[in-house]
């Protein structure tokens, strides 16, 4: 079947199967590989990307579901050479170690931030909880969210 | 510790340096192994077994065959063609690449599929029909010691149980003195149960013969890429692979923990399909593979007595443990130890003596027996000695906190030799628990929970004040498979003041290319900005034994501190000619020469690099390089102390970590953002097999807790908001004064929770509950005892 998507603003198209998975899309035929897979029961939310502004997990949706729709990956945030508050957040307060987790964890939090410009430190907690980091123990990740919450409240990217 | 000797531009030991690896990770653009896709590449997917135990009786491969697009069925008739059906495990054992017989546990390997996508890989391990007949299968290994029991490794003549090894160590005759005189001794049983590393990447590899060159690449997931070239050898040698011919890849790698240490069947099938084939062969297992196939930690069956004296001070330690291995001890452990350094479990206390031993035994379930995010076998010995202290304080009447200082070993007696042998490099181990008691406020914590049992309300605080060892370690008694486990670095510096650094350690999130390139920055004054690191490709750097056991910073980061020396001494012969004085007329600060009392006349760094490939010295070789193999004197003790509180919800016995401090000593630190990092996750590992993970199988040897439907990592949500501080103790033997700091919020952590959760009990006479605390246990405890909502 014919999948024709806009993935961080371009448009791209590509032939697969019924049962070709979003995320084997963006990875292994558009190969944006920032997207990673981490578990195969929508636990971790290492393959989170964003389905016309909603985050979804990618390994559980279906490449032809995303058929005419707008995908945004972590390959998406940065825009004209400048990175996105998120992604300056989680460098400047150490939210990342392996790094495997962080595009999920990036894409959930540009989300969450568009929707809850000040959130609490609870909030935070709970919309990461669908994204599993194995490294960090979420403090700094919390942090980061939080500086990339400043930032754009400031007016920043 | 002092402030940092360098300024912030330079960026050496002390600076919250920022991650020189995150630019890439922030935007999508690391290089794990599945991100990366060759031409022609083919796809591995594996069949594996329903069965704890049987017998393969026929393999019809016929359908999956006829799958276009499936290439070959691969089994372990075709691998026992070339002798590669069984291989070594890194305890000397014997494991399966893949079975001619029989099945030892569920989801093992069973046959490969080799085809040119993964959908059709999948599709071909639907296709391929096993028939089996189901032997009686082991769980138990108290049961698998049992005469009569079903002998399991019938692949071994003359094997007629299923005991693999006993291990004992210290003086049994001077400890059962010492219980016989005790006026108070305590016993309990303690289970560590199987639990599972689960780094967000699970393993994989992709494994290209190169025909033409002869030449075999292999990019993997793991942690120790020199040595498994040289096993690789050293199995494959007879089919013609050698070691200068192969090439193994780490590239940047979704967490380790120790679950990345070991050699998996799948690495091998497909290194055996890419060598018959000629084609790249890639095979990444799923999450479910990932928790039921690959190495587990712990499982330990402890039985732990502490003897003492009325006034508290501890007199003796017995420990006897059945470490169940699975079908295999495919642990990685250096080789004189099978069980590790569980030795350390006399702790932080000063014991006149001890005595342990441990049966390894085999039983149907997967091979295994790495550290989850420990050095060897050290949480077992922590969590064993830090619930057997909290125990006796309890039961004679003492306060924990005041129990533990007591028996401290102190600070002057250090270099400390413990009972069971080791030489404590330092510690304070009274200074971390005061801070950690000041930071919670202990007394007015044990006011409240006095005032809340009055009202029948369930609150604990548990204290942990663990001794770490790292750094494995000094080559007289540490080695894995004969290789000595030193590590190393080697610095090249270019003309221009530049420079680049290998080591043969391989981070997995640690942070190496930030941290070493501030150890280099340290010693020489060249910027860490302008230092690259590079570590995990054996083609180009130096042999090292690999990252795991928190022997980075204490091996390999030596390493890069004695060879960045080396070239500190050069440089120094170099500045003498170019400012024609001698050699101890000049002063070392970091990054320039000056020559004493002429400030004024000084080289920097970057001017005799720059000198030493167009202007060095008659006589002298050009260049400014150098390469330090490491062979640490000792292991390092880092240590800390560690308060939890927790609330216990009466009605559904949920426990709730209301509080947790944590003081650490790792020595000196060389980038504190790192190491609070550090320290965080390595709590979060500790909580995890504290409260929620365990990998338990029922009397079919059928596995509970195969996926993240039922193996729980801690979320955001349940994760306590550590609260963190230090104490420091630089190691007198380590050349930056650092101890390695990885693991130890680990190995610490679990005790301070089940102490906590004991201790809001303990009136209700609970004396022991075994992790993972769930509610489900902690209610049916509180029912027993008649405690209601």
């Amino acid at each position: 079947m014919l999948v024709q998507v806009t993935i961080n603003g371009e448009k791209r198209e590509a032939e697969v199967e019924p049962r070709f998975l979003l995320v084997h899309l963006i990875r292994d035929v558009l190969r944006l590989t920032g997207t990673h897979i981490g578990c195969d029961t929508t636990h971790c939310g290492a393959c989170t990307v964003l389905l016309d502004g909603r985050p979804v997990k990618s390994c559980t949706v279906l490449a032809v579901q995303a058929h005419g729709k707008e995908i945004m990956t972590v390959e998406g945030l940065e825009q004209d050479g400048k990175l996105h508050a998120v992604q300056e957040g989680f460098w400047q307060e150490h939210g990342l170690q392996c790094g495997f987790c962080t595009p999920g964890m990036l894409m959930t939090s540009y989300a969450f931030l568009k929707k809850t410009p000040k959130p609490t430190e609870d909030e935070i907690r709970w919309a990461i909880s669908g994204n599993l980091c194995r490294c960090t123990g979420y403090v700094n990740i919390v942090k980061s969210i939080e500086y990339a919450a400043a930032k754009l409240r400031e007016g920043g990217a | 510790m002092m402030g940092p000797k360098t300024s912030p531009e330079v960026g050496g030991m002390g600076h919250s340096v920022k991650r020189k690896e995150d630019p890439r990770f922030i935007r999508g653009k690391g290089t794990y192994v599945d991100d990366i896709q060759l031409p022609g590449m083919l796809y591995l997917d594996i069949v594996r077994s329903p069965f704890a135990h049987a017998k393969i009786k026929k393999i019809d491969t016929s359908k999956a065959l006829a799958i276009p697009g499936v290439l070959a069925v691969i089994t372990g008739q075709d691998l026992a063609k070339y002798n590669l059906h069984w291989m070594p495990t890194l305890m000397s054992d014997t494991q399966m690449v893949l079975p001619v017989e029989k099945v030892m546990y569920q989801a093992q390997e069973v046959a490969a599929v080799l085809a040119t996508s993964r959908y059709i890989a999948a599709d071909g391990v639907e296709a391929v029909e096993v028939e089996y007949e189901p032997l009686p299968v082991v769980v138990d290994p108290k049961k698998a010691l049992e005469p009569g029991a079903p002998v399991l490794r019938t692949d071994k003549k003359d094997k007629k149980d299923n005991h693999i090894w006993h291990w004992e160590w210290g003086d049994a005759a001077a400890t059962d003195r010492a219980f016989r005189e005790a006026e108070v001794t305590v016993k309990e049983d303690i289970y560590l149960p199987r639990i599972h590393v689960a780094s967000i990447e699970t393993c994989g590899c992709i494994a290209h013969f190169d025909k033409v060159m002869g030449k075999l690449t292999v990019w993997m997931t793991t942690q120790a890429p020199h040595a498994i070239r040289t096993v690789f050898a050293l199995v494959a040698g007879h089919v013609g692979l050698a070691e200068h011919k192969i090439r193994i890849v780490s590239p940047d790698i979704g967490g380790g923990f120790g679950g990345k240490v070991p050699v998996y069947p799948g690495y091998v099938i497909a290194v055996a399909a890419s060598v018959l084939t000629g084609a790249p062969v890639k095979w990444v297992e799923d999450r479910m593979e990932n928790l039921q196939a690959d190495s587990f930690a712990r499982d330990y069956h402890i039985t732990a007595e502490l003897a003492a004296k009325k006034d508290g001070t501890m007199t003796a330690l017995r420990i006897k443990t059945i470490a169940d291995h699975g079908y295999a001890d495919a642990a990685a452990n250096p080789s004189k130890f099978p069980a590790g350094l569980f030795h350390i479990c006399t702790g932080s206390y000063d014991f006149k003596a001890a005595h342990v031993t441990v049966d390894g035994v085999y039983t149907n379930k997967p091979p295994g027996g790495i550290a989850y995010r420990c050095s060897f076998r050290v949480t077992e010995a922590v969590h064993t000695i830090e619930r057997m202290a909290d125990l006796m304080a309890h039961q004679i009447g003492m306060d924990p906190a005041e129990f533990r200082k007591k028996n401290f070993i102190k600070p002057e007696q250090f270099p400390y030799k413990s009972a069971l042998g080791w030489e404590y490099d330092s510690g304070n181990y009274a200074g971390a628990l005061n801070l950690a008691m000041q930071k919670i406020g202990y007394a007015e914590l044990r006011r409240e929970q006095a005032e809340k049992r009055k009202r029948g309300e369930l609150m604990g605080i548990g204290i942990s004040s663990f001794t770490e060892i790292v750094g494995a370690g000094p080559s007289k008694h540490f080695d894995i498979l004969g290789l000595k486990m030193f590590d190393s670095c080697e610095i090249r510096i270019h003309p221009t003041g530049k420079a680049i650094a290998r080591f043969g350690t391989k981070s997995q999130g640690q942070g190496h290319e930030t941290t070493y390139a501030q150890i280099i920055a340290e010693e020489l004054g060249i910027p860490a900005a302008d230092i690259q690191v590079e570590e995990g490709d054996t083609d180009t750097a130096p042999y090292g034994l690999g990252t795991y056991a928190s022997r980075s910073t204490p091996v390999a980061g030596a390493a890069g501190a004695m060879a960045a020396r080396k070239i500190r001494d050069k440089a120094r012969k170099i500045a003498a000619h170019l400012l024609e004085a001698a050699e101890d007329d000049l002063v070392w600060e970091p990054g320039k020469f000056s020559v004493k009392g002429a400030p004024n006349r000084f080289k920097t760094i970057q001017d005799v690099a720059f000198a030493a490939y167009t202007n060095h010295p008659q006589g002298m070789e050009a260049g400014l390089e150098a390469v330090s193999y490491y062979d640490p004197p000792n292991l390092t003790y880092p240590f800390g102390s560690y308060i939890c509180v927790v609330d216990i919800d009466k009605g559904t016995g949920e426990v709730k970590v209301r509080r947790f401090v944590a003081v650490d000593d790792c020595g000196n630190i060389i980038n504190p953002m790192i190491v609070e990092g550090q320290i965080h996750g390595g709590l979060t590992m500790g909580f995890a097999p504290a409260l929620l993970e365990e990998i338990s199988y029922d009397e079919n040897g059928n596995i509970r807790g195969g996926s993240f439907m039922d193996y729980l990592l801690p979320t955001a949500v349940e994760t306590p908001k550590w609260e963190t501080d230090k104490t420091t103790t630089p190691s007198p033997h380590h050349p930056l004064g650092a101890k390695g700091v990885g693991e130890s919020a680990t190995v610490g952590a679990p005790a301070a929770i089940a102490n906590a959760v004991v201790d809001a009990l303990w009136h209700l006479g609970v004396r022991h509950i075994d992790i993972p605390i769930t509610p489900a246990k902690v209610w049916k405890l509180l029912r027993e005892k008649g405690v209601t909502e």
